[in-house]
């Protein structure tokens, strides 16, 4: 399969705008179930009014919220495709900046020391790519994440030891969600990367605070791990935007990696609840959206 | 828990009659700040020529479109979209605010700390909190860009909004020492033990 690449900087492109606009139906799910077993009236006010937020921007085709975020976007490409991948990574840059110069889009993305605004959404290293591959023949994914600076900023690494066990993990996830409060604009998808190397491990928190929600970590040890730990997070009583009430997360996830005898390593990385995606999928028989 | 209508600038006594749970909605002019705008005001001498004494500022950084000056973008902007931003990266900015700009109400999310709730009380100032994260709802709001200063800062510049029905907003810091935030931080401190034995945590 031959991908066209002023088709992907299309796509590239149109993603970045779709995510900031319209919520993947199981965060809208997720609101649904926080909202039902909501016990506080501030808190029912504050869910009521972000779920209204979701049809304005729907009505008024407008941006969720106006944190364009750090732009992801995570490839997935199939064994049988035929793409020149530096090329590739290119056309993904130029739709990015097309997207904010077009629609236009507040660039959020500055020079870490001079802090200067080039208003493309691009700098050194960003958008950032993640290139990944599978052995579904006929297929690219380009998943696109703006990932938001509240949530963004609420990430953490501890290099745990062996010795403190499950016991530390539990504790630093718990310790995480309470002094981030209502900075990272709870409801929030907790992502927690157990393993790996430091840098490993924060990359899978990463990924685990971007699965969709209503999914499991595909280790059994470490579903089991999630469903605990979700249902903690909850009894914190912080609540919707740290106002109080129970719904300071929509779900723990956990994503893991094997890791060194003597390390155990542990990374949370937040979503906020306005946990946007996008997705186009690339087949012979065309480009197709989702989330 | 009462609902009060406010138009901008609001004196000390109108902001001290303002509690922890009660609603507020805005009228007429809010002024956008950021970290850089700040940074800039307060740590860099920069001055504006916006006169802020008595008025509220939002934390935020808006999404516009530049266009031609004209009658309805005074200041050759179109709101796209305006939200709010984390206030805490902010939170020592609030004091120079309130002594040397005038600022009497901070509209924000996620909250500020032990020093704005004291500069709050001592100076008689509010942090209306507002939910994050509902730009699209929050842009409905305003009316007009219908100034701005500092634009070199942009996104960050100091945005003069025209605003309608701005609300409701939470009042969360009052000017007599109450914080949802804290009252809300210090239960959920007070659960930590609880819920980590309930997650089998040995020695916590």
């Amino acid at each position: 399969m031959k991908i066209d690449l002023m088709i992907v900087e299309e796509a590239a492109k149109e993603l970045y705008i779709r995510a900031l606009k319209v919520l993947p139906p199981d965060i809208k799910a997720g609101f649904n179930h926080l909202v039902a077993g909501e016990s506080g009236s501030t808190a029912q006010n504050i869910l009521a009014t972000m779920v209204t937020n979701i049809q304005v921007a729907e009505d008024t085709n407008n941006l969720l919220c106006q944190d364009t975020g750090l732009p992801i976007y995570n490839i997935l490409i199939g064994s049988g495709v035929d793409v020149d991948g530096y090329a590739l990574t290119q056309a993904i840059r130029k739709g990015c900046e097309r997207a904010t110069r077009e629609h236009p889009l507040r660039s959020s993305v500055v020079h870490p020391l001079t802090r200067k605004n080039e208003h493309s959404s691009c700098g050194i290293e960003v958008p950032v790519i993640h290139i990944d591959f599978t052995d579904t023949p006929e297929m690219l994914s380009i998943m696109m994440v703006p990932k938001g600076s509240g949530s963004e900023n609420n990430s953490f690494l501890k290099m745990a030891i062996p010795a403190e066990g499950v016991d530390a993990i539990k504790t630093f996830v718990i310790d995480c969600v309470l002094g981030a409060g209502g900075k990272p604009c709870p409801p929030t998808i907790v992502g927690v990367g157990l393993g790996g190397t430091s840098d490993l491990c924060m990359a899978l928190a990463k990924r685990a605070a971007t699965r969709a929600l209503g999914t499991c970590c595909s280790d059994p040890d470490g579903a089991e791990l999630e469903k605990q730990l979700s249902s903690a997070v909850n009894q914190l009583g912080i609540g919707p935007q740290g106002l109080g009430g129970d719904s300071t997360a929509f779900a723990v996830h956990i994503e893991l990696a094997a890791t060194h005898i003597t390390m155990n390593p542990i990374a949370v990385n937040m979503q906020c609840h306005s946990a946007r995606r996008a997705r186009a999928i690339f087949t012979p028989e065309g480009v197709s959206y989702g989330f | 828990m009462a609902h009060f209508e406010l138009t901008t600038p609001v004196s000390e006594v109108q902001v001290r009659q303002l509690r922890v749970n009660d609603t507020v909605t805005l009228q007429s002019t809010l002024f956008g700040i950021r970290d850089a705008t700040q940074i800039h005001l307060f740590d860099r001498g920069r001055k504006t020529r916006f006169d802020l004494d008595g008025h509220a500022v939002i934390h935020t950084a808006p999404n516009v479109r530049k266009v031609d000056k004209s009658v309805t973008y005074p200041a050759g902007y179109a709101p796209i979209c305006i939200g709010t931003t984390t206030s805490d990266r902010m939170e020592r900015f609030t004091r120079p605010l309130m002594t040397q700009c005038g600022v009497r109400l901070i509209i924000g999310k996620g909250g500020l700390r032990e020093a704005s709730k004291t500069a709050f009380k001592e100076l008689g100032g509010a942090y209306l909190a507002i939910v994050g994260g509902t730009a699209a709802l929050e842009t409905t709001w305003i009316e007009q860009i219908e100034d701005v200063d500092l634009d070199d800062l942009n996104p960050e510049s100091l945005w003069k909004f025209r605003i309608h029905n701005f609300g409701p907003l939470l009042v969360a810091m009052d000017s007599h020492g109450g914080s949802l935030f804290s009252v809300v931080r210090e239960d959920a401190q007070g659960r930590r033990a609880q819920v980590l034995a309930g997650l089998g945590v040995k020695s916590a």
